[in-house]
């Protein structure tokens, strides 16, 4: 391969070019597939959430309704985002910002129509508030800061 | 006074930069620029640094009439966490940010001696236009040295999971990691006005994308180990936006060590250098931008003021924009560089770029798509784990195919046959494959093909190495050597926690014995112990395997300012691997608790301090071999 060097700095270009509009168009096929990650109450109850697919839940933990099943490590509680609920089994040790009324973000998978979490994922602060769910909580706890 | 003293010294390094600025634009001034902007960069450097430490000072004397101080600090507090805590909050960060923005600056003008004088100008008067804005920031929107008046009698203290060892090393490596490219960026800015693009600037500039990415490597190995422990969940990486705004800039960084390599000693990819080191420090700014704002779902995010936000993407538009309009206005005079064939170094270290590129913009796209979403329809969404998992893992696998042969072939073009330099990791690689079909059919495509991968670049990372004299090997090929080696290290281990972890959920009573891959482990008991700031549940367990027995201690806290419960593990490290110990809560007269036996798990972040190692190395190397030149230069001239 003799090539010109114009015509080496054009192929270079050219396969930069190639890789990053692949780049895109892996990313949107990703994004396509999975992108519905985070999901409500309501988008479970409008039918809208596939089964089995890895998801996250969003929303409150209804008052009055978290129960500590038999077997000691399985929580049973309701989701909730002020509309619709969902009912949670999570099997695992909760962070222990998890209670009662407040926010959570759990990880697993719709089964039936119950979701199960293999995970809920910690806050790193009392005031955190998932920005899906909207600015209102977030707003009356703003003014401090406090950050990682 | 202290706090004043800060914000002053504050105020006149921004003026500093402003000047410094001014001294670069001004043609008059043409003949003496670097004379005169060095000493202002090094001014500079001092007073960012008499005002980090007026910061230091104000958070180790707990003087809570500084509002910042107030919000994150206690008495109470161990003296390392008043210390650390000083940057565990966004101002104080930021000053951190700045600081090390500064220095970097002052270090381009002390360093840099032989360079061309127009260039290095126009370097630091880039570097000076960086500073500007942040000084901005502080100034306007994150002032750290705020007054509260009347002051309280007690501060609120700091999270309690920044209450560790991890938040004195973790950020300020990090930020070393990415505000030192920020060199590289102005060095790239200051070779395109001046039309000085090529060898020299690239011998500039390799020592300090190879500086920061160690930092970066370490801040992110380091950052990686204090989530695995400290969250509880037996993870090490979530993709999390906060973990990915580290990962972006070290993956351009990466893309830009091996290129700027090329071109400090072949001449070849000069457009491309100059366009992934304008990419790689952006990447930095993204970062920043993605942490201090608060903006993305994430499990760092907190409610935060939003014209920060607003206020920290100007400055990345202004700053990304110039740099991108001068790289589109500069490019085509940037000189042609050297020619070279597919099959040759040159060759591999462009695929390499392509798929580092790829990945990063993969992972860009992931992480910034629920942000474009959300400003374009008000839709709310995330992006996480399955996405990323499944668009970047198949790319590293096919970055570490290359890995294999890349550093094998010649520089400019390759007619050798390399297969016999192929066989060992072709041979080590095909015997994993078969030993873990064969013991372990159940594990993952993923993690098979990650245990086959790094087993093969293990002979493959040493190859070049082979036939050579030991004693005569280049430190900067044997920094190559090691860091590849790290990466097939810390691939095995990845690759085996995710095969063959072993987790166990249960509700036991103490005296019980529970089972978990090859430990048997007896809970004892469970008391109650207290630390200065907080209370704990502390369970006793004793876990044996073989004939060792390891002692493990987990703790439910409670700290008392502010009232919050965590989680504190406890972990067994033995030669093979880790075993992760949770306590959970009481319930009846059981208590749950969580355990897992993490294989090799380990080798995740030893590979990762390698690979920083590796580079250390290279660069000891580089000034090692510089120093001799110089002197042969000096012998020769007598």
């Amino acid at each position: 391969m003799n090539l010109k060097p114009k015509h080496q700095r054009l192929i270079l270009a050219i396969s930069a070019l190639i890789a990053l509009v692949g780049a895109a168009m892996l990313a949107m096929w990703g994004l396509r597939d999975r992108a519905a990650y985070f999901v409500t109450p309501t988008d479970i109850a409008s039918g809208a959430v596939e089964e089995g697919e890895p998801l996250r839940l969003g929303g409150m933990v209804e008052q009055g309704s978290l129960v500590q099943l038999a077997d000691g490590v399985t929580l049973r509680f309701i989701v909730t985002d002020g509309k619709q609920q969902v009912e949670t089994r999570f099997r695992g040790i909760p962070p222990s910002l998890f209670k009662e009324g407040s926010g959570v973000v759990a990880e697993g998978r719709l089964r039936g129509r119950k979701f199960e979490a293999d995970n809920i994922l910690a806050k790193h602060d009392e005031r955190y508030m998932p920005p899906q769910l909207g600015n209102s909580a977030a707003e009356h706890a703003a003014g401090q800061t406090v950050e990682k | 006074m202290i706090a004043e003293a800060g914000l002053a010294a504050l105020y006149l390094a921004a003026a500093l930069a402003l000047l410094q600025l001014a001294v670069a634009a001004i043609p008059a001034l043409a003949d003496k620029a670097v004379a005169t902007a060095r000493p202002i960069a090094l001014a500079q450097g001092l007073l960012t640094c008499i005002s980090f430490l007026c910061l230091l000072l104000v958070f180790i004397r707990t003087d809570l009439s500084v509002t910042l101080v107030a919000a994150n600090s206690h008495s109470a507090k161990p003296f390392i966490y008043r210390f650390a805590g000083a940057w565990g909050n966004h101002e104080g960060s930021m000053l951190l940010w700045v600081t090390v923005l500064a220095l970097s600056g002052a270090l381009l003008a002390l360093l840099s001696r032989r360079m061309p004088e127009r260039m290095l100008s126009a370097a630091l008067g880039a570097q000076a236009a960086l500073a500007l804005g942040f000084y901005a920031f502080l100034l306007i929107a994150s002032n750290p040295f705020a007054r509260l008046n009347p002051a309280p009698l007690e501060g609120q203290g700091l999270n309690p999971l920044l209450q560790d060892p991890g938040l004195a090393f973790h950020p300020p490596t990090l930020y070393l990691g990415y505000v030192g490219l920020s060199v590289a960026f102005s060095l790239a800015v200051g070779a395109l006005i001046t039309r000085d693009v090529g060898p020299a600037l690239a011998r500039a500039m390799r020592p300090w994308v190879l500086g920061s990415w160690i930092f970066l490597t370490l801040g992110i190995v380091a950052g990686s180990y204090w989530a695995y422990y400290e969250l509880g969940w037996g993870g090490w990486w979530f993709w999390d936006p906060v973990e990915n705004a580290s990962l972006m800039p070290w993956l351009a960084a990466t893309a830009l060590l091996h290129s700027v390599s090329v071109l400090a000693s072949r001449g070849g990819l000069r457009t491309w250098t100059m366009m992934l080191a304008v990419v790689a420090f952006s990447m930095s700014m993204v970062g920043t931008f993605l942490v201090r704002s608060g903006i993305l779902t994430s499990v760092h995010a907190f409610a935060v003021d939003p014209t920060r936000g607003t206020f920290i993407l100007a400055l990345l538009m202004l700053y990304v924009g110039g740099a991108l309009a001068l790289f589109v206005w500069r490019a085509p005079t940037v000189a042609e560089g050297a020619r070279f064939a597919l099959v040759s170094r040159e060759g591999a270290l462009v695929i390499n770029n392509l798929l580092l590129s790829v990945i990063l913009a993969v992972v860009f796209l992931g992480t910034l798509y629920p942000l474009m979403v959300e400003a374009a329809t008000g839709e709310k969404l995330s992006v996480g784990p399955p996405y990323f998992n499944a668009v970047a893992g198949p790319l590293g696998l096919l970055l570490l195919l290359l890995l294999v042969v890349g550093p094998l072939l010649r520089w400019r073009r390759h007619d050798a046959p390399i297969a016999g330099k192929v066989v060992p990791a072709v041979l080590a690689g095909l015997a994993t494959l078969v030993a873990t079909v064969i013991l372990a059919p159940g594990i993952s495509l993923m993690a098979r093909l990650g245990l086959v991968a790094g087993m093969a670049l293990i002979p493959a990372s040493l190859m070049p190495l082979l036939g050579r004299s030991l004693r005569r090997t280049p430190l900067a090929t044997w920094g190559m050597v090691i860091a590849h080696l790290g990466v097939a290290i810390s691939v095995l281990g990845m690759a085996s926690d995710a095969a063959f972890t072993r987790e166990r959920l249960a509700a036991a009573r103490p005296g019980e014995r529970l089972e978990l891959g090859p430990w048997l482990i007896d809970f004892v008991s469970v008391s109650p112990v207290a630390g200065p700031n907080w209370t704990a549940l502390e369970a006793r367990l004793r876990a044996s395997k073989g004939n060792g027995t390891e002692e493990l201690h987990p703790q439910a806290r409670v700290f008392t300012s502010p009232l919050t419960e965590t989680s504190e593990v406890a972990i067994a490290t033995t030669w093979n691997g880790q075993l992760y110990t949770v306590l959970g809560r009481k319930t009846g007269d059981r208590w749950q608790l969580r355990l897992w036996w993490k294989p090799f798990v380990t080798f995740i972040w030893l590979g990762g301090v390698l690979v920083a190692f590796g580079g250390f190395i290279a660069l000891a190397g580089r000034g090692w071999t510089n120093r001799r030149n110089r002197r042969r230069l000096e012998e020769a001239e007598l």
